[in-house]
């Protein structure tokens, strides 16, 4: 049997086939097309071709794509949704989309804040105020809207209201209505988990369009064998039905891919990855084979939200980056490029341009295009260019670090040849053969994980049982998501104490994950 | 007097935050909740101390309790017209105006809110000119203030207000019905009359926040000098030290965040080390074992990048950071000040210096 990869980003799509001791039979890289639908049917016909497999061996395919981050911010395909806060009286000093740009704000048909939620203890701050729920969904049902965005205070504490909310939407709506709950989707901080759920609801006739074109682009191509899955930003994988409801979770999955892609093909668990593009270069880092998360809250096209996301950086500099000379002797690097026209603009393939590459070929680093034509950069120019592009990485690498020691580091990328073998700072630096399409296999192997949050009181509940009882609503929640029970292991667990709040209060958050069956 | 609007509450929350030396919350819930009020009540009238008549009541407007509970129930919106009843029926007397009672990103927004929701003034004026921890904190201790009669009330409607003899049992009392009512709650105390306000407030803070916000951020258009020293001129700081977030030692006691920040020296500080202290806020600055600055003198830790003041929750290993001192209120420098915010009440065994004598006006001139 086959798994069958394939990575959507802005440039380029990426597809890879690997067999079912996971490697790679065939790989290969095309430009993302205006309709990604072409890009994505030309790279599976073109592996197809390649490995002349028998389709129906293909038994798993996988897809990650930016499709979600550009609805949002590109404004396009967003669906009008209705929006409902249960929390009041507490809350309404702040009413929903409170920050966010008019523009977006039109998405949401209707809004209301009606009484209920809870405190931080599970008490409850108010009784929910059904009538004014079934009220406020009726009137949505009139104006025709599909898709509602329900929050609630203190959900991650108590989804009961929440819940209840849901149930009595379907009820009044109709059972093909799109729910989004909040404590379905983000963490502590109301603001930031409603604004994740409202983006979450619109995004459902995207994920609509992309979950069954992929579907469609597969049977096209007679691939008609296969488990089809998506990836998600924590480098694990769900299902068409769970893309569906949490279309908001693949949002940046093409980073995350890369950098587990990367530490599949350098065999390391624990390293920092730096993938080099033609403009800009991203660090991530891989903590016991999955990519750390983001402690802050992200904001995506304007409007800030508190789901997990991998904690990537970006910075200018890339193969193409623009080197100068100043006035003074030194010499810059970045942060403009020639991006895409570097197989023009740049010296060593003829045109005029002395780039971050140019620079790489002058000094032996690589051999491209024609050597000749950067023999006349004086050596202690070269020297001086690397020396900012080294120190670029070097500074970005120790601040992705938790400590100073040495750190692994695994270079991917395109743009990866402008990088020296040796970084202060860094143990071993590896350059996988395939690095290029380390998104694309990052999305092949990906694992499926639940995860489970909640506040623990370990004056009520001891620690270890706590734990005990946490590990294994979040394995259950993997199997939710598709994993054979039998692999399911724990791989983060995290439990932090919750100084404000009285007896011994802990947020207790583990993350499972399995291997698909 | 003048009016603030939402582009002025944008810059007063950044500026706040830099003032909050570490301390003061995270401005983002704050911000929104006065941006929300003046949204849907309009602007709010910022009067000068001068404006206030000595006689008329003025009070404080803060919140109280756990900013993680803030973020996730934010303020209800009746929560100051039930201060506002609770209040002046015990004084038997309108309040004439609102203030905040420290700078920091949390509680100089919620006055705003306060005096949107309620159609009243707000006074330029606060307690502290920064952040501090406790509540006694404030100049007006120094004048023989009480911190009580205070009230506080929930977003239910639920109120209380009472009279303590010592400021310990205002902490206990306070923290109890905190708690009871679902561990954030809104704030009134030191309330005051206008002339007892001009002898002891800081004046001009909302302003001065305000400046200092719209500076930041436009650091980046300087065309004379590095943004850098732009920086400096604006805030009227003095530079200690530039360097890399080496470590961060953290450890939680009574309800407080103490630790200690290790940074290794970059640019012009590059082979020297430092560190600082703090308690919510920043208390100590070393630079090679020699004292640069103490509380009550402000010290902000702020990005080498964009100037953004980062709170002693968000020190992380790897992070660039510009150590800067800012002179504190100089009702602070006084004996009586010192007894309550100098460094022997934070535990540090050194005398008060102020920081421009300390540092001898700056790193680089040492």
């Amino acid at each position: 049997m086959y798994k069958l990869g394939i990575d959507v980003g802005g440039t380029n799509t990426d597809a890879v086939l690997m067999d079912e001791n996971r490697n790679v039979v065939v790989s290969v890289k095309q430009h993302t097309t205006p309709d990604v639908y072409d890009g994505i049917l030309s790279a599976v016909r073109a592996v197809l071709e390649q490995s002349g497999i028998d389709r129906s061996e293909i038994r798993q395919a996988m897809l990650g794509t930016t499709q979600c981050t550009n609805a949002i911010v590109e404004r396009r395909h967003l669906a009008p949704i209705g929006i409902l806060r249960i929390g009041a009286p507490a809350t309404r000093g702040i009413p929903p989309m409170a920050d966010w740009s008019e523009d977006l704000k039109t998405i949401a048909v209707d809004t209301a804040i009606i009484g209920g939620g809870f405190e931080y203890d599970g008490k409850e701050l108010a009784a929910f105020d059904e009538a004014a729920a079934r009220i406020f969904f009726e009137n949505l049902k009139e104006k025709g809207v599909k898709s509602v965005a329900i929050s609630c205070v203190f959900s991650t504490v108590r989804s009961d209201h929440e819940r209840r909310a849901a149930e009595l939407c379907r009820e009044v709506m109709g059972e093909d209505v799109h729910v989004s709950v909040s404590s379905e989707i983000g963490s502590m901080g109301l603001i930031e988990r409603e604004n994740a759920t409202i983006l979450n609801a619109a995004l459902y006739q995207v994920a609509e369009r992309f979950t069954s074109g992929f579907a469609q682009s597969l049977q096209d191509e007679g691939v008609t064998n296969a488990d089809i899955y998506l990836s998600q930003n924590d480098g694990t994988l769900m299902t068409m039905e769970y893309a569906r409801r949490y279309p908001i979770l693949t949002i940046a999955c093409g980073p995350t891919n890369s950098i587990r892609g990367a530490s599949y093909l350098s065999k390391l668990q624990n390293a920092i990855v730096i993938d080099v593009g033609g403009t800009t270069t991203d660090l991530g880092v891989i903590q016991n084979g999955f990519p750390r998360e983001s402690s802050v809250a992200v904001t995506i096209g304007g409007v800030r939200t508190n789901f997990r996301m991998p904690d990537v950086v970006s910075i200018g500099l890339g193969g193409g980056s623009i080197v100068r000379e100043k006035a003074d002797g030194t010499v810059t690097v970045g942060p403009d490029s020639v991006g895409y026209e570097i197989t023009e603009k740049a010296l060593v393939f003829g045109g005029e341009i002395c780039t971050a590459t140019d620079i790489a070929v002058r000094l032996g680093l690589t051999s491209l295009g024609d050597p000749s034509r950067v023999a006349h950069l004086e050596e202690e120019f070269a020297q001086k260019a690397m020396a900012a592009i080294t120190g670029l990485v070097e500074d970005s690498v120790d601040a992705m670090k938790v400590s100073s020691g040495d750190v692994d580091i695994i270079l991917v990328g395109g743009g990866s040849i402008i990088l020296p073998e040796h970084l202060n700072g860094a143990g071993t630096v590896i350059k996988p053969a395939i690095g290029g399409v380390a998104n694309a296999i990052g999305s092949a192997i990906s694992k499926v994980s639940g995860n489970y949050e909640k506040l623990v009181d370990y004056l009520v509940t001891p620690r270890d049982q706590a734990l005990e009882e946490a590990k294994a609503e979040a394995a259950e929640l993997a199997v939710l998501a598709g994993a054979v029970r039998e692999t399911v292991e724990i791989i983060d667990v995290e439990d932090v104490l919750l100084q404000y709040y009285p007896g011994n209060t802990n947020r207790v958050k583990i993350k499972a994950a399995g291997d698909l069956a | 007097m003048r009016k603030i609007g939402i582009s002025e509450i944008e810059d007063i929350a950044l500026g706040a935050a830099l003032l909050g030396a570490g301390g003061g919350g995270d401005p983002y819930v704050g911000k929104l909740v006065a941006i929300s009020a003046v949204r849907e009540c309009g602007p709010v009238t910022l009067l000068e101390p001068d404006e206030v008549p000595d006689d008329a009541l003025v009070v404080p407007i803060a919140m109280m309790g756990a900013p993680t509970i803030l973020a996730e129930k934010a303020i209800g919106g009746t929560e100051y017209q039930t201060l506002y009843d609770t209040v002046s029926t015990f004084y038997g007397k309108p309040i004439f105006a609102l203030m905040p009672i420290e700078a920091g990103g949390v509680n100089s927004m919620l006055p705003i809110a306060a005096a949107a929701r309620l159609g009243m003034p707000l006074v330029d004026c606060d307690g502290m000119g920064r952040a501090f921890p406790e509540l006694q904190m404030v100049t007006f201790t120094i004048g023989g203030g009480s911190a009580t009669p205070m009230a506080l009330v929930d977003e239910k409607g639920n109120s209380s207000i009472f009279r303590t003899i010592t400021n310990k049992w205002t902490e206990e009392l306070a923290r109890a019905v905190t708690m009871a009512c679902g561990g954030s709650v809104s704030v009134s105390l030191y309330a005051m009359e206008g002339a007892f306000m001009k002898q002891y407030g800081v004046k001009g803070i909302v302003t001065r926040s305000q400046i200092l916000g719209s500076s930041i951020r436009r650091v980046k258009e300087v065309t004379n000098g590095t943004p850098e020293e732009e920086f400096l001129r604006i805030t009227e700081g003095i530079r200690l030290f530039k360097g890399k977030i080496s470590d961060v030692l953290r450890e939680v006691r009574a309800g407080f965040n103490f630790g200690k920040v290790l940074l290794e020296g970059i640019a012009d500080d590059k082979g020297h080390q430092a560190y600082v202290e703090f308690q919510n806020e920043n208390l100590m600055a070393v630079v090679d074992d020699q004292i640069l600055a103490t509380v009550p003198d402000l010290i902000c830790l702020v990005d080498t990048e964009t100037f953004q003041p980062i709170p002693t929750d968000a020190l992380k290993y790897g992070k660039r950071v510009l150590v800067v001192g800012l002179p504190c209120f100089p009702l602070w420098r006084t004996p009586e000040g010192l007894e309550l915010v100098g460094p022997r009440y934070f535990g540090i065994d050194t005398d008060y210096v102020p920081l421009e004598k300390r540092s001898k006006g700056g790193r680089s001139h040492v």
